[in-house]
């Protein structure tokens, strides 16, 4: 299902230009754990190690402050490209690496900030523009200071963390890894002043564990739908619960989103909302169907009108496209969707939705 | 509740029983990604810290960075088993319970036992050491995992036969996932990590496309921090085993099963969802004589077989009898406060003008009950 042969000519430049920035471009890898003591600066300077032996020009940019022997051990092995400071502030020393131009630059603790006086704020812009200087950058990154996270880190963790990555930053890496452990592995140090139970900790460092795992999930789904779209395999298949639910005037509006919004939690999936457009509605319909529309917002589904004269057929193209995974609809025995005398809208779904689970939904 | 069974820690009550043993589970979603790697690394890091390990099996596949890891651990030798003229190896489950350690390196969960060995699989081997109070490290890939394997099916274009129920992987104190990227990962097939090079020609043909890794390892992702959160609850939810919340939940599903080869897959699903909702499941067949036997010939079998199936991934299991089927299953819905009924989409029903007539019947019974129609999941 390749969509290449419906491109404009302005449309295929654009994609070349692109294709070529991406070309000049230095590759990003991030390594994102969810607490300290994970692991992450120790698989990226292992990383670096391997490519080093394997004949890549390799250079450290950053590293943090606290070392440990094993740290140690492979830093020894690396070209270290020295911090500089201002005001027992540290930060990594950009003009030195694009100077010395390595191919891979190795850039520890993603989220710090660099002293007023730099040209960039951050430690990720700095990464920005190596990465703009054609020159690869593994670095590392903790679930805490992704900014969008921010909010739900704190709830758990009850502290706040000042110095923040956009997650749009974490989206445009190349490659994005996972470094996994047990919440045990990394109670030492987050038991650090606080005063929380070990049985607290456990369950706090789990949840953060949860959401990185997740993110995880969600940066990978993104780069298999553009992977697809570039290569033109075709739609990837939906590893996620993607949850359609299609919404009439009359449909019981908060009971469909109620189940809709359970199982989207559930399941850690991804809510939409269609309803298909009807030229006559009354005002009363109109009414009832804005109002179930708020409540389809409230939940924060996608949502969206679709038209055509076909209603099924308009819904199952929205289906396919978004890569659904269950379409929810309403049903009342009395007047409804299933008719024993003809076949109705929910028949026509049932019997078309390939792949699709289809829920129906009392009203 | 379903989820019991002579393995299970919650019925497991004698008191002078040895406390049992803990499942790690090194999770993976390819063949490469480091799994066994990691697994011996933790091996070596118990056995600094003064743990008695051994080595209860290992799959070393010629790869030299792994082999490395096993140096100064104990290995428990292979028990050698005939079968058709042939010798094979396996697991000696005896000789490890008589050298009894605190902690045994198990690799490849889900593999299948040679005909001839006490039990069918290495997971069942597994429990039986975890029932003797030793922990236990072992690797599996995602795709071994039972309920995904119609969407793994989907994704691969691959029938994966060496399944791990749920349950089994649902026991473990600990699921790490080993993650990798999928570059990453074709760079060590090509450099020949992985396989050797004629075997390394075939995998990327087939399982190692960069869009099916891709999918497969969003799957593992997104099961781990299932398990994860199965474990110790979600993000701002309380904390609570997961039998308790399953006690709690207001959920409960049914699965009706018929001889339609399409009950597999929905079973499956429902089993997943059952999981996800903290929910109890039901699987019933209705009969319209008396018990299995009421089922004409031609369907017994397979109705057996499907309820079999479902018994094995902890479902409760019934047959009713009864002649209105639809009747029959959404009484047996009211009366035991099911919320969801799972029904397939039979195959053979495509003739009818209507979509599957058993549908609309249970729609108009069930007035109150929420019905999900389960699709076939095929691969592109």
């Amino acid at each position: 299902m390749s969509s290449v042969s419906r491109l404009s000519p302005e449309e295929l430049l654009r994609r070349v230009q692109a294709e070529e920035e991406y070309e000049r471009r230095g590759r990003l890898k991030i390594f994102l754990g969810y607490a300290s003591g994970v692991g992450k600066s120790f698989r990226m300077l292992d990383e670096g190690r391997r490519r080093k032996e394997r004949g890549q020009d390799v250079v450290v940019g950053a590293i943090q402050p606290k070392t440990s022997p094993d740290l140690d051990k492979l830093l020894r092995k690396l070209e270290v490209i020295p911090l500089k400071s201002e005001d027992g502030v540290a930060y990594m020393d950009v003009e030195a690496i694009l100077k010395r131009h390595p191919g891979i630059c190795l850039v520890d603790g993603l989220a710090y900030d660099n002293p007023p006086s730099r040209p960039n704020a951050h430690r990720w812009q700095d990464v920005e523009q190596l990465l703009q200087a054609g020159i690869a950058v593994i670095t590392s990154v903790n679930l805490q200071y992704v900014a969008e996270r921010r909010e739900e880190v704190e709830r758990i963790q009850g502290k706040r963390v000042n110095v923040t990555v956009p997650e749009s930053f974490l989206l445009t890496a190349d490659e994005i890894e996972v470094v996994d452990a047990p919440a045990e592995y990394c109670m030492p140090q987050a038991k650090d002043g606080g005063t929380a139970t070990p049985g607290e900790l456990d369950q706090r460092l789990s949840q953060l564990r949860e959401i990185a795992l997740l993110l995880a999930a969600d940066v990978v789904d993104r780069q298999l739908e553009n992977y697809c779209e570039r290569s033109g395999v075709g739609q990837a298949f939906g590893t996620q619960e993607r949850i359609l639910v299609c919404m009439t005037p009359r449909a019981n509006g908060p009971r469909m989103m109620e189940r809709a919004r359970l199982a989207r939690d559930r399941f850690h999936g991804e809510l939409f909302v269609v309803y298909v457009s009807q030229p006559d509605l009354s005002a009363d319909d109109q009414r009832a169907l804005e109002r179930n529309l708020a409540i389809a917002r409230q939940a924060g589904a996608r949502i969206e009108m679709l038209e055509g004269p076909d209603a099924v057929a308009a819904i199952l193209q929205y289906a396919r496209e978004h890569r659904i995974t269950q379409i929810y609809v309403g049903h009342s025995p009395q007047q409804g969707w299933l008719s024993r005398f003809r076949k109705t809208n929910a028949d026509r779904l049932i019997e078309a939705a390939e792949g699709m689970d289809v829920k129906l939904i009392p009203q | 509740m379903s989820s019991s069974s002579p393995s299970d820690p919650s019925v497991n009550g004698s008191p002078d029983a040895a406390p049992r043993g803990k499942l790690k589970v090194f999770l993976g979603y390819a063949a490469g990604v480091g799994k066994t790697y990691k697994m011996l690394q933790e091996a070596q890091e118990r056995l600094r810290q003064g743990c008695d390990v051994v080595v209860g099996y290992f799959e070393p596949h010629g790869r030299a960075d792994t082999i490395a890891q096993l140096e100064g651990l104990e290995v428990v030798p292979r028990r050698v088993i005939e079968y058709r003229g042939a010798k094979f190896e396996e697991m000696d489950v005896d000789a490890i319970l008589a050298r009894n350690p605190e902690v045994a390196v198990v690799d490849e969960f889900p593999h299948t036992n040679v005909p001839g060995c006490q039990r069918t699989k290495r997971w069942e081997d597994v429990l039986v050491l975890l029932d003797a109070g030793i922990d236990v490290l072992t690797t599996m890939n995602v795709q071994h995992l039972e309920s995904l394997n119609d969407q793994i099916h989907q994704i691969t274009n691959v029938r994966v036969r060496e399944t791990v129920p749920d349950w089994v992987v649902q026991q473990a104190s600990e699921v790490v996932m080993i993650d990798l990227t999928p570059r990453a990962l074709l760079n060590r097939l090509e450099r020949g990590v992985v396989y050797k090079a004629e075997k390394a020609r075939q995998a990327k043909e087939n399982f190692f496309k960069e869009s099916t890794l891709g999918a497969l390892r969003e799957l593992a992702l997104r099961q781990t921090a299932y398990e994860v959160e199965h474990r110790h609850g979600a993000a701002g939810e309380e904390t609570l085993p997961g039998s308790a919340r399953a006690a709690k939940s207001t959920e409960t599903l049914l699965v009706y099963i018929t001889a339609d080869p399409s009950a597999a897959a929905l079973i499956r699903r429902a089993r997943r969802a059952a999981d996800f909702f903290h929910a109890e499941c039901w699987a019933v067949a209705v009969s319209p004589g008396s018990g299995l036997e009421g089922f004409p010939q031609s369907d017994r079998e397979a109705v057996e077989k499907h309820l079999n199936f479902a018994r094995n991934l902890h479902l409760e299991t019934r047959v009713i009898e009864g002649s209105d089927p639809a009747a029959e299953l959404v009484r047996f819905a009211h009366d035991r406060g099911v919320t969801q009924i799972y029904l397939g989409r039979e195959r053979g029903h495509r003739s009818l003008p209507f979509a599957a007539d058993l549908t609309k019947q249970v729609v108009r019974h069930a007035r109150d009950v929420e019905i999900t129609i389960v699709a076939e999941r095929k691969p592109m």
